[in-house]
């Protein structure tokens, strides 16, 4: 098997990914990077992202201020050495995307500008239109080919860390156009692979956020952490799901139900607030799992939307008027008008809660550093945590930045004090590795179909571990995954070629898929409390006493997680009362 | 809202399959999946390969116009799968990999030759004057912003190039997204690099291999209009050329 031989090697390549090759490109210029990922870096889902990137700028703002709604936005279960570590960066780190070319939108003195989001009392998002996150991707890519002795390996598909005297010295990855292993032996590894909704039917996230980096880490050992909080972005479209951004609402957009009542005065966010005229954290930009919770509410009184999808609610943008969307939000009016066939200059969109990101990941500290040392991780796939039990929109896209950086500096102190590893062992590594493979090539094709156990995963993630959830409803999602993990190992491989093999790629998937709703799933049953975005029918109050804990769910083989907890870092901020009312102060 | 959009029909796709392994040449294979009318081809293709065939190879991801992944000639014409909508096709859909790649598997371009060329342009700020952190965002107006914010929408999904006669004639041309990123930081008020980039674009490799048939502006899914900055450069690159063999003694 061919080796690459590197110093640090990242898994994926989008915004965490690049900014770790490029923190460690221009803090030695010597050393060799190995970007690895499973598309071109500018495919990676980075370029979903359409809001913007939060960093406080403006006089009228302050850290405190961030750190607040940050904090309380997640419900208490945020690390808040991290977050403050974060909201200081922040920042710098968009400072330095505008010296990178990023076009941020501007005011008319050639400041940056910036826009209201949910669950923010001060304005603080940069933006560029309803593109950020594909104008970060692509600030970050194209600075990235500045550097020689970043390596990029394009469509190589990450499979099994390599780990031996206690450290994490490489992985191997598959070369999508020849279909051959390779192993990567590096003194350090940044995993950055990105999030895994695709494990629930309806969802915002690209084919590709299947959670493979997050199961790589959590077979090797590594815990995930808070992987029952899943975020609803609250408006996705309710038939193919694609995110229509907060900024909808951020520029003034409004949620009515089917008698045209802004229900969100009805739980906790009100009184109403005047049309085109948003207040900053109440309302429409009350914080994600609140609105997202209140439409749930809205359906189960009857007062959804009925339409061909199914229930939804309407998002009003018609008051904006075209001028504002069309400079504003040029994206979700093409969007509407493609899927939908609605144009929301004229017409009222109907949307629908939507998984979009998960708060849980692989378990960081503020370093970026995994409990496995040489291994460390940033952006969604991580979880160190800034986000707690539910992100603030807008903080992500500075998350991949902040945390990206880190990883890369991390990840270069720590490879430069490495002495090579033992060949033989990683040799032996990489060869059992490659041998899985070759017997899934060998043996006669499985009767269990690829699309039909992802059908049955999915299905039983919505109906147990959705928006509400209860013990019934998560044991038997439990019990469903843990039938689901033994039948995978009869999957149906039906392609036995080499070269683009996306059936062999689709099955390797599905199994970091199935690892990682495992562990959504367990962590969920056992977190007996309702906080943030993890809501429970049957324990409906937040438990400070006992859960004011992380989960760390580990990964024990054929075998169920098992879960134990991890204190929250609190320095200033004790847990308080989330307030998204017009009264709050 | 009732309408048939949810109805399901069959529809007819003929696809281009070639798998370098097993197969001679590319050959046509004809599938009859069930479409639900709103869908796009992208869906159409997902249905097949999880129901009917899973062998079948194309890219895909974000399934939302701005990832890239899913160029493919749709009856003859460059289309993002996720952006070809049913509703517009009759009849068989005739759905091959983009013309003037070499073909890596199915639905799959080889695209090392267009990521060379990106790569070669310089896409990159090329600072006119350094700035720190310290010192804060460059200004840029709204105004200075407009000049390059169109020229910054190109997803690279290479539909152009697909489009382009001259690329399919003269491979080595540097071709129309390249060029448009690299007249995009040409354009931007905080950009220095433009004699750097003109080296690379202002040459016969480059825009001078242009003969202005517009292709890759229609078939641009972001409106990013290349072939204005292919013009575009073509004027600039003009006047550096007077100014160099007339006007020495002006500063360019």
């Amino acid at each position: 098997m061919e080796t690459i031989q590197t110093d640090v090697a990242i898994i994926g390549a989008g915004g965490a990914g690049l900014r770790a090759a490029i923190a460690l490109a221009e803090a030695d210029p010597k050393i060799r990077i190995a970007l690895v990922s499973k598309v071109y870096p500018m495919r990676s889902h980075t370029c979903a992202a359409e809001g913007g990137a939060a960093g406080v700028i403006k006089a009228d703002d302050s850290f405190a201020q961030h750190f607040d709604d940050t904090v309380g936005g997640g419900d208490w279960l945020s690390d808040q050495d991290a977050v403050e570590y974060f909201i200081h960066e922040a920042p710098k780190e968009l400072i330095q995307l505008e010296h990178w070319g990023c076009p941020w939108n501007r005011e008319a003195d050639g400041s940056v500008a910036v826009r209201p989001f949910g669950g923010m009392k001060i304005q603080r998002t940069w933006f560029a239109a309803d593109k950020s996150g594909f104008h970060i991707l692509h600030a970050l890519f194209q600075t990235s080919l500045k550097y020689p002795n970043i390596q990029r390996y394009d469509e190589f598909f990450g499979t099994d860390l390599i780990v031996d005297e206690g450290r994490c010295q490489g992985f191997t990855a598959i070369e999508m156009k020849t279909g051959q292993m390779r192993r990567f032996k590096a003194g350090a590894v940044i995993i950055a692979g990105g999030g895994a909704g695709r494990m629930f039917p309806f969802n915002t996230n690209g084919a590709i956020k299947t959670g493979d980096g997050m199961a790589m880490a959590y077979r090797a050992g590594v815990p995930l952490k808070d992987m029952e909080f899943v975020q609803y972005h609250p408006t996705g479209l309710p038939n193919t799901g694609t995110l229509l951004t907060e900024a909808c609402r951020g520029e003034g957009g409004v949620l009515l139900n089917k008698d045209n009542y802004r229900f969100l005065q009805d739980y906790g966010m009100g009184p109403e607030t005047p049309l085109g005229k948003p207040q900053l954290k109440t309302m429409e930009l009350g914080p994600r799992d609140r609105v997202s919770q209140s439409i749930w509410h809205e359906m189960q009184k009857g007062r959804a939307v009925k339409t061909p999808w199914g229930e939804c609610v309407w998002l009003d943008m018609r008051h904006l008027g075209e001028k504002k969307i069309n400079e504003r939000l040029p994206f979700v009016r093409d969007i509407s008008i493609s899927y939908l066939g609605i144009d929301p200059v004229k017409e009222m969109v109907p949307i629908r809660p939507v998984v979009h990101y998960m708060m849980g990941g692989i378990h960081t500290d503020i370093n970026a550093a995994t409990s496995l040392p040489g291994l460390f991780a940033a952006g969604e796939c991580a979880c160190v945590s800034i986000n707690g039990a539910n992100r603030l929109g807008s903080n992500s896209l500075v998350e991949i930045l902040v945390f990206g950086h880190r990883a890369g500096l991390s990840a270069l102190e720590y490879a430069r004090g490495q002495k090579p590893g033992n060949d033989a062992a990683l040799e032996a590594q990489g060869d059992a590795a490659q041998a899985k493979l070759r017997a899934l090539f060998m043996r006669e094709v499985g009767k269990e179909s690829i699309a039909g156990l992802r059908k049955e995963m999915t299905t039983t993630m919505e109906e147990g571990a959705g928006i509400y959830r209860t013990e019934e409803g998560l044991s038997k999602t439990c019990e469903i995954l843990a039938d689901l993990r033994r039948r995978y190992a009869d999957v149906a491989l039906h392609d036995k070629t080499n070269v683009y093999n996306t059936d062999l790629l689709s099955a390797l998937e599905l199994g970091s898929m199935l690892d990682c709703a495992e562990a959504v799933a367990v962590s969920g049953r056992e977190r007996k409390e309702s906080r943030g975005a993890h809501q429970r029918l049957d324990y409906t109050a937040r438990d400070d006493e006992k859960y004011l804990r992380h989960s760390m769910a580990h990964y024990r083989g054929a075998d169920p997680p098992r879960i134990d907890y991890r204190d929250v870092v609190i320095t200033k901020s004790p847990p308080g009362v989330r307030d998204y009312s017009g009264a709050h102060a | 809202m009732s309408d048939n959009r949810l109805e399901v029909r069959q529809v007819e796709l003929e696809i281009l399959r070639y798998n370098p392994e097993t197969d001679e040449e590319p050959r046509f294979q004809t599938y009859t999946v069930p479409c639900v009318n709103e869908w796009c081809v992208l869906d159409a293709l997902n249905h097949l390969k999880d129901n009917l065939d899973p062998t079948l190879a194309f890219r895909w991801s974000c399934h939302m116009q701005v990832c890239g992944s899913c160029g493919m000639m749709i009856n003859g014409e460059p289309k993002l799968a996720c952006k070809a909508m049913l509703r517009d096709y009759e009849g068989m859909i005739r759905i091959e990999p983009l013309a003037h790649f070499p073909i890596e598997r199915d639905l799959v371009s080889v695209a090392d030759d267009f990521m060379a060329k990106l790569k070669r342009v310089k896409p990159y700020l090329i600072p006119g004057q350094p700035r720190t952190l310290e010192e804060g965002e460059y200004k840029q107006t709204p105004e200075q912003l407009q000049r390059y914010r169109k020229y910054a929408m190109c997803i690279n999904c290479m539909l152009c190039y697909a489009a382009c006669p001259e690329y399919g004639l003269t491979p080595k041309f540097i071709g129309p997204a390249a060029i448009s990123l690299a007249h995009r930081y040409n354009q931007d008020s905080r950009d220095g690099g433009r004699d750097e980039r003109q080296e690379e674009i202002a040459t016969t490799e480059g825009v001078w291999e242009c003969t202005f048939v517009g292709a890759c502006s229609d078939v641009c899914p972001k409106h990013v209009d290349p072939a204005s900055a292919l013009q575009q450069v073509k004027v600039a690159s003009t006047v550096d050329w007077y100014l160099e063999h007339f006007m020495s003694w002006v500063k360019k």
